[in-house]
């Protein structure tokens, strides 16, 4: 697949469809939005994350023209568009409340926008059509939005604002009320839309995965301002602050005073010198939890030669994975290879008598600084044995979170720092060899976390 | 369905009885051969008769209806309009005092109403007849439509207003297509509130009424200081017959368009 990467907001002589330049919006003594400016581009998909109240509706209320700013331009392709009124303006809003038409049916609700702008019946049936087919309405057509559930109504509400194909579009929470299937569907069904029409997306929502998923851009707010705008990647993997990294998905904050670093040479050395020979002797054996009495050889053999044939299969081992292999455990263990320490960054002292983390990506000039280092769960390894890695550290197993396709090791460090490992349920939970209050050892490579300055 | 208790049912006929057996007195009566009020004499309808054959109440009739009708039309717009502009306007200087000002008339006197009116036509040399009669009406109708609107327009959802705008429609189109279909029984009730105070009025009607027009209201009152005749009786009789109908009509259309409602929804399910 070769595509260019859809980068405006790198590109100097990309011009954005959206300008915001020093807007603040205020409502009486309260600021809303407090001198904000930003670009958006043109099929840009730009989501606006942030937690209630922060002032998301009210940058979409503007963009459609329901607000004016306190101060400050808004430009749309170059022109102010305070002079516009919202039913001037390319731009459809979905209403964070729905604001669907109680008197008219779901079609209608759908319709009520072409009308206004004179399009002929046929071309509105089929538009309407098209639309409830997108959301899976095509049942609930000739229903008033009092007889429909809440997911559906979200849905009309969304067909409503899409049927128009503006040039841009600002959902305010447009997923939120569905399940998980649905939503999952209508988040790719968004971004096809887009890839067709081509329309800028504005997008506010709670739901991180969602803004993971469908954005081109994140924009991480708090109250009234925009902390960090960027790609989704870049939001998750290099978050510029506290707020932005501790925001989005769960994160280790472990914090510590910054030390420049000469070279990565030694550290390695010190964590090569333990013999992979002596690792591999380490590993436990597969564990046989006792379970219900156990057939002995013989039980198990008049079974499967005999019984088999009138009471059917045994009903415990076939069912269960074999017991992980000692490749397996041994790759499980030290998940976080290659082992190799770059040079240069900084090591950071983060608790009394214990070694410094070394962070080879962190900036030198931090030394001497207070700092954290943010780690995401799943870059973090467990295990009993002392792995091979830049950074290992003692610690104990509190509790531990099934999630389903992964589990959460909640661990406590030697400073009584909590960390959260994320392990991949790759087999089933009764052969984990590590359970509650079990002394572990947490692992990450020297660039996986970022070192954030104060 | 719960069925009625004992003390229910009796305060219900009691209630009932209070309500309506003063009309139905009256309905009787409309009916009676005597010429005394008072006397029954026989079944007959020969009062309604002459009432055809009487120029004078067909033509305070003709102009109650046509002052009824009017008035309570404009008082619907004027009312409705300041009700949109009381509950929307926000806030600006004064807004109290005209919140205030314009539900003023509900607790005026009538009598005061109507003089002040009456001084005000004499003022600016307008002649007594139907027309001042229509503008009397709709300047003390118009707050009551005013009230029974605004309350509902303060639980409209404003985001309905600006999802119509959002959707290309003028501020006009808004209202035209979303505001007024969705607060139509309030301004419909509204009308009907002007429209029966209108009927009714003797007091302000009086004082605005000129020698050229006459309301039924004060032809009734004038008349029955001459003694109550069957006529009456008759004539009153149709008047509850008409606003009996009226009042079936409207509760048939509400009725029929809740009916069609759930048809729809039966026919949305099956579908
Ligand atoms: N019309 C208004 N008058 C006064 N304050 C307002 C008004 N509209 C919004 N605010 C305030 O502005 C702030 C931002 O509101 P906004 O609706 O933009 O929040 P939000 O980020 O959309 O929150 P949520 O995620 O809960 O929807 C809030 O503190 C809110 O109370
Ligand atoms: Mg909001």
């Amino acid at each position: 697949m070769s595509q260019t990467v859809f980068e405006p907001w790198n590109d100097p002589d990309a011009k954005p469809l959206i300008q915001f330049k020093n807007v603040t919006k205020r409502f009486g003594e309260f600021t809303a939005i407090d001198n904000q400016s930003f670009d958006i581009y043109e099929k840009e998909f730009f989501a606006l994350l942030g937690p209630s109240g922060c002032g998301k509706t009210t940058m979409m209320r503007m963009l459609a023209g329901f607000e004016k700013p306190t101060e400050g331009t808004i430009l749309l392709g170059g022109q102010d568009i305070a002079p516009f009124p919202p039913n001037k303006r390319a731009v459809n809003m979905m209403f964070q409340s729905y604001a669907l038409f109680p008197h008219l049916s779901v079609w209608d609700n759908i319709a009520f926008g072409l009308k206004r702008d004179g399009k002929s019946k046929d071309e509105i049936a089929a538009r309407v059509e098209e639309m409830l087919k997108l959301t899976r309405l095509e049942q609930f057509a000739r229903r008033k939005p009092h007889q429909i559930s809440g997911g559906q109504r979200q849905r009309v509400a969304l067909a409503r604002s899409l049927a128009k194909a503006p040039k841009l579009l600002l959902l305010d929470e447009p997923l939120g009320a569905l399940d998980a299937k649905l939503r999952q569907a209508t988040q790719f069904e968004l971004m096809d839309i887009q890839e067709k029409t081509g329309t800028t997306f504005v997008i506010v929502t709670h739901d991180q995965e969602e803004a993971m998923t469908v954005a081109s851009r994140v924009a991480v707010m708090d109250t009234g301002k925009i902390i960090q705008a960027d790609t989704p990647q870049v939001i998750y993997e290099a978050p510029a602050s506290r707020y932005v990294a501790d925001f989005i998905g769960d994160v280790n904050l472990i914090d510590g005073m910054a030390e420049a670093r000469e070279g990565g040479a030694e550290a390695a050395s010190t964590a090569e010198s333990e013999t992979p020979a002596q690792f591999e002797a380490e590993i436990p054996a597969a564990e046989t939890a006792p379970r219900a009495p156990q057939p002995n050889e013989r039980g198990k053999w008049l079974h499967d030669k005999l019984f088999k044939y009138i009471l059917g299969p045994r009903e415990d081992a076939p069912k269960q994975l074999p017991p992980p292999t000692p490749e397996e455990s041994k790759a499980a263990a030290s998940a976080v290879q290659p082992y190799a320490i770059a040079p240069g960054g900084i090591t950071i002292h983060w608790a009394e008598g214990q070694p410094p983390l070394i962070a080879s990506n962190g900036d030198p000039a931090l030394a001497g600084k207070r700092v954290t280092l943010a780690v995401r769960p799943e870059k973090l390894g467990i295990s009993k044995d002392r792995p091979e890695s830049a950074n290992a550290l003692r610690g104990k197993v509190i509790d531990i979170a099934y999630l389903g396709n992964l589990s959460t090791y909640h661990v406590e460090l030697a400073n009584g720092t909590m960390v959260k490992a994320q392990l991949a349920n790759t087999r089933r939970v009764a052969q984990r060899d590590i359970t509650w209050e079990d002394k572990v050892w947490i692992s990450f490579r020297d660039t996986a976390g970022v070192v954030l300055g104060e | 369905m719960r069925r009625l208790t004992w003390f229910n049912a009796t305060s219900l006929t009691l209630g009932f009885a209070f309500l309506y057996l003063p009309m139905i007195i009256l309905i009787v009566y409309s009916f009676n051969e005597s010429k005394l009020v008072t006397v029954w004499a026989g079944f007959s309808t020969k009062w309604y008769g002459t009432l055809i054959q009487n120029e004078a109440f067909l033509d305070a009739a003709w102009v109650t209806i046509q002052v009824a009708v009017v008035s309570s039309t404009i008082a619907t717009v004027l009312g409705t309009m300041a009700a949109l502009v009381l509950v929307r306007a926000g806030r600006f200087y004064g807004r109290t005092l005209f919140s205030g000002m314009i539900y003023a008339p509900l607790v005026m006197p009538e009598v005061i109403t109507g003089l002040s009116l009456l001084l005000l036509f004499i003022g600016i040399g307008l002649d007594r007849g139907i027309f001042t009669i229509i503008l009397a009406h709709t300047t003390f109708s118009m707050c009551f439509v005013s009230v029974v609107v605004s309350s509902r327009l303060v639980t409209f959802d404003r985001s309905l207003e600006e999802a119509a705008l959002d959707l290309g429609c003028s501020h006009f189109d808004a209202f035209r297509l979303v505001t007024l279909p969705i607060i139509a029984p309030a301004v419909i009730s509204g009308w009907l509130l002007a429209f029966t105070l209108s009927l009714d009025d003797l007091v302000i009607a009086s004082f605005t009424a000129g020698p050229s027009a006459t309301t039924l209201p004060i032809k009734i009152w004038s008349s029955i200081r001459l003694g109550v005749s069957p006529e009456i009786n008759a004539l009153s009789t149709i008047m509850i017959a008409i606003v009996a109908v009226g009042v079936i009509t409207a509760s048939l259309i509400t009725k029929r368009a809740s009916l069609r409602q759930q048809a729809d929804e039966r026919a949305a399910v099956h579908a």
